[in-house]
């Protein structure tokens, strides 16, 4: 079914205006499975770093010896960045989740006409629990 | 069309006359009315087509035509639609060939969502012309030939794959047994009937295959129109055990049911209001069923 004459593939990004929830909650699971994915492989190299650090390797901080693992840890929660980002992949994750578990439901053929519905409902659900985060999550880190 | 009388304040002078005409006929019957109103519409256009009407609409029809120099390079023309009540978007398109450009094509046969021919992309959406009503959409009205189908011309597509993919599951009865009894008839539990009753709508117009993002990337996708079918004749009780064992085998494949991502865009977009998605997901628990079937 190729397009005779081009006006944008319909379910374009250029159309977004017209997406409906499904299609949404397509999209999002999609970017926010590639995002966990993505981070699981900045994780695995994070971790990595306990091999050399329970073999004793030490790194020089601030004039002071520290574990390889531990001076990694606090190296990079010392960045503001990364600590906005931990909220944000939060964010990710917990969509992710709960669009799962919307989607296991859609699997089960349970409630499906009310599938837009449940998509908002694990968009505002996600948004409250970010909001509740952030005072743990960004302690001290302004 | 409506019946209304021509209005007092048409401009050209042989809607004058021909409301003259109607009103010195009180007893009129109402078919002369209606073609009165008609030709007065006619003549009225060819008299002063430039004048906008008080009560107009604008429609916006895609245009293309491979075979005629000039129109070889897809374009939307417009046209100055009175607005009436109840008035479809068929009905539009009608008067819009009716009176500014007879060329302009589109298929439609019944005008009552039945016969599925009238499928079209109206104001970015999949939809049947004669069901959707020009008062429920924004203005300027935008009608476009379906999506991700070959567009033949102007609002005509190709529809020969959807068809395929139709033929594909053998959309018709194959009963494993001969009828049961000395009677002719395969008889169906009302229950059974329920359960299959959305499925049997569909009119074949491919508003959800046009609709649907994965079909679009992936040609040997059945799509949701095909899946619906087999889902038709797969939970029909009186087809057999064995005949639905081959069913969900066509439908137990990557190309098959599991391809649908529940986008739900084809159950937003049916003009039939099937539930498309979710008949889709019965197939696949069904297949699932049937593989983990060990005895």
């Amino acid at each position: 079914m190729s397009q005779s004459y081009n006006r944008g593939l319909v379910e374009d990004f250029g159309r977004w205006r017209e997406f409906t929830a499904g299609m949404w909650a397509w999209i999002f699971h999609k970017f926010t499975g590639w995002v966990l994915v993505g981070y699981l492989f900045t994780h695995i190299a994070v971790l990595s770093t306990a091999i050399a650090g329970a073999n004793g390797q030490t790194v020089l901080v601030g004039g002071e010896q520290l574990n390889v693992y531990t001076a990694t840890i606090q190296g990079l929660e010392s960045l503001l960045i990364v600590r906005v980002m931990e909220v944000g992949l939060l964010a990710v994750a917990v969509f992710h989740i709960l669009n799962g578990v919307r989607l296991l439901f859609v699997d089960l053929g349970l409630g499906l006409e009310s599938q837009d519905k449940s998509f908002y409902a694990s968009l505002i659900v996600t948004g409250v629990i970010v909001i509740a985060s952030i005072p743990t999550f960004l302690e001290g880190a302004f | 069309m409506s019946t209304q009388v021509p209005k007092e304040d048409e401009r050209t002078e042989s809607v004058e006359h021909e409301a003259e005409d109607s009103a010195e006929q009180p007893e009129a019957s109402h078919g002369d009315r209606r073609r009165a109103d008609r030709d007065a519409k006619r003549q009225s256009v060819s008299g002063a087509p430039a004048e906008p009407e008080q009560d107009a609409f604008r429609l916006k029809v895609f245009r293309y035509d491979p075979e005629v120099e000039g129109k070889m390079e897809p374009r939307f023309d417009d046209f100055s639609v009175p607005r009436e009540k109840g008035m479809t978007v068929l009905d539009a398109l009608i008067y819009a060939r009716d009176t500014y450009d007879t060329t302009l094509t589109f298929r439609h046969s019944c005008r009552q969502a039945v016969c599925g021919s009238d499928a079209l992309f109206i104001n970015g959406r999949q939809r049947l012309g004669c069901q959707t009503q020009i008062s429920d959409l924004d203005k300027p009205v935008r009608v476009e030939p379906l999506p991700h189908q070959d567009v033949v011309k102007d609002l005509v597509v190709d529809m020969e794959h959807f068809y395929d993919q139709m033929h594909a599951v053998e959309p018709f009865f194959q009963p494993d047994e001969e009828s049961p009894g000395d009677l002719e008839e395969y008889r169906q539990s009302p229950e059974n009937r329920e359960e299959i009753k959305m499925s049997t709508r569909c009119i074949w117009c491919g508003a959800c295959m046009s609709s649907c993002n994965i079909a679009a990337g992936d040609n040997q996708y059945l799509g949701p129109a095909a899946i619906n079918k087999a889902y038709r004749f797969a939970m029909d009780e009186r087809e057999g055990e064995n005949m639905k064992e081959h069913r969900l085998n066509v439908m137990d494949q990557e190309h098959g049911v599991w391809r649908c991502q529940t986008q739900f865009s084809c159950t937003n977009v049916c003009p039939k209001d099937i539930p498309l998605t979710e008949h889709i997901q019965e197939l696949k628990r069904e297949a699932v069923k049937q593989n983990l079937k060990f005895w």
